[in-house]
């Protein structure tokens, strides 16, 4: 089955949606995402029983965190589908595409960023 | 372990508004465990601070590291080379924390990202409850195991007090009556005589009433 989605989406795999980390996410938009959204398995049927309901809410934290800091919470969301349900990923690709251009190319990529260093624990 | 709130990022912006480069520093004891101030929170502060002065055309650069405790000098110490070239600390410890680094590096703008709030446990994993009042007397022994002073709103010693109802404190009936919980506690331990006692005030100067505390263990001192 061949389907068309907007040619202009990046695909991170991950082993689960309850993988996702606040940093995760945070460092798609500094690294010039204009959107992202996160793509888990159907409610219920977490192989890990319950990683895409906490996906979900970690998703909700972030979203109101980018509202908080002034780049909008719209920018994230959070799907359920299956890995079977082709034809529903594309539309939830194009769906996004649409509200991100609505929204506008992402007021970071006009800015400079600033740099930023991690250094090993003191522990 | 000290329970800790992050601030508002607004306000913790406001603090370094007029920096360039800053230090964030987290704290992998108290602060880790509930989740307001360790490793994965300093980064998400330090991009969420990074973003928003970007967004401000007036960018931020960022230097993180968590410390094993920032209540102990020895694992400040190490944090010097690091505080040098920026403008201002963040510490993301609890209140003790933000002292000590700013006695250490006492030239530098050392700023809290945290309200210290109480003393208390994990009741589930996201749910930190107040359960001691750091009174220096404990009397625990008295009281089956519960504590009037910070679980009482009144904190009153010969409970309860008249607002005591169906188990709950007048305070909110979300709030249980601790001495209901002492009643309670103390009758199925057969020990309700120890409750007739009459306990007299309490001896406050062994709290904060006798200005700020010191422990010493000569013992253990080295030197
Ligand atoms: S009696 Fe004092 S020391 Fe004991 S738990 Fe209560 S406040 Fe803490
Ligand atoms: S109702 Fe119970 S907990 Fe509340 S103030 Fe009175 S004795 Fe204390």
């Amino acid at each position: 089955m061949r389907l068309q989605y907007s040619s202009n989406i990046r695909i991170i795999e991950m082993p689960c949606s309850g993988t996702i980390d606040h940093r995760v996410l945070l460092q798609a938009f500094e690294d010039g995402a204009d959107g992202v959204f996160v793509a888990g398995c159907m409610e219920g049927d977490c192989h890990f029983q319950k990683g895409n309901y906490r996906a979900k809410k970690r998703v909700n934290a972030v979203k109101k965190l980018l509202d908080e800091i002034g780049l909008g919470g719209d920018r994230l969301e959070m799907y359920n589908l299956s890995a079977a349900m082709g034809p529903r990923f594309a539309e939830i690709a194009n769906e996004m595409t649409e509200r991100i251009r609505q929204l506008g190319p992402s007021p970071l990529r006009k800015n400079k960023a600033g740099t930023s260093r991690k250094e090993g624990d003191v522990a | 372990m000290i329970i800790a709130q992050q601030k508002p990022i607004k306000d913790i912006a406001a603090m370094i508004e007029d920096c360039k480069k800053v230090l964030l520093v987290g704290c992998a004891g108290c602060v880790t465990v509930c989740l307001s101030g360790g490793e994965k929170e300093t980064e998400v502060l330090a991009s969420s601070l990074r973003i928003m002065r970007r967004l401000q055309g007036n960018p931020l650069e960022t230097v993180t590291i968590t410390a094993t405790r920032q209540c102990d000098p020895e694992y400040i110490e190490p944090l010097e080379n690091l505080v040098k070239d920026v403008d201002a600390i963040i510490s993301l410890a609890c209140g003790v924390g933000v002292q000590y680094l700013a006695e250490r590096f006492h030239d530098k703008w050392v700023v809290p990202a945290q309200n210290t709030m109480f003393v208390g446990g994990s009741r589930t994993h996201g749910v930190w409850e107040e359960r001691c009042g750091l009174c220096g007397d404990c009397i625990l022994h008295r009281t089956g195991g519960i504590c009037p002073i910070i679980r009482c709103s009144k904190s009153i010693l010969n409970g309860p007090c008249g607002g005591s109802q169906y188990g709950k404190c007048e305070i909110s009936k979300d709030v249980d009556c601790a001495w209901q919980l002492i009643y309670d506690r103390m009758k199925a331990l057969g020990k309700l005589d120890k409750l007739m006692e009459i306990q007299p005030p309490k001896d406050w100067s062994k709290s904060r009433d006798g200005g700020p505390r010191k422990a010493i263990r000569e013992d253990v001192m080295i030197g």
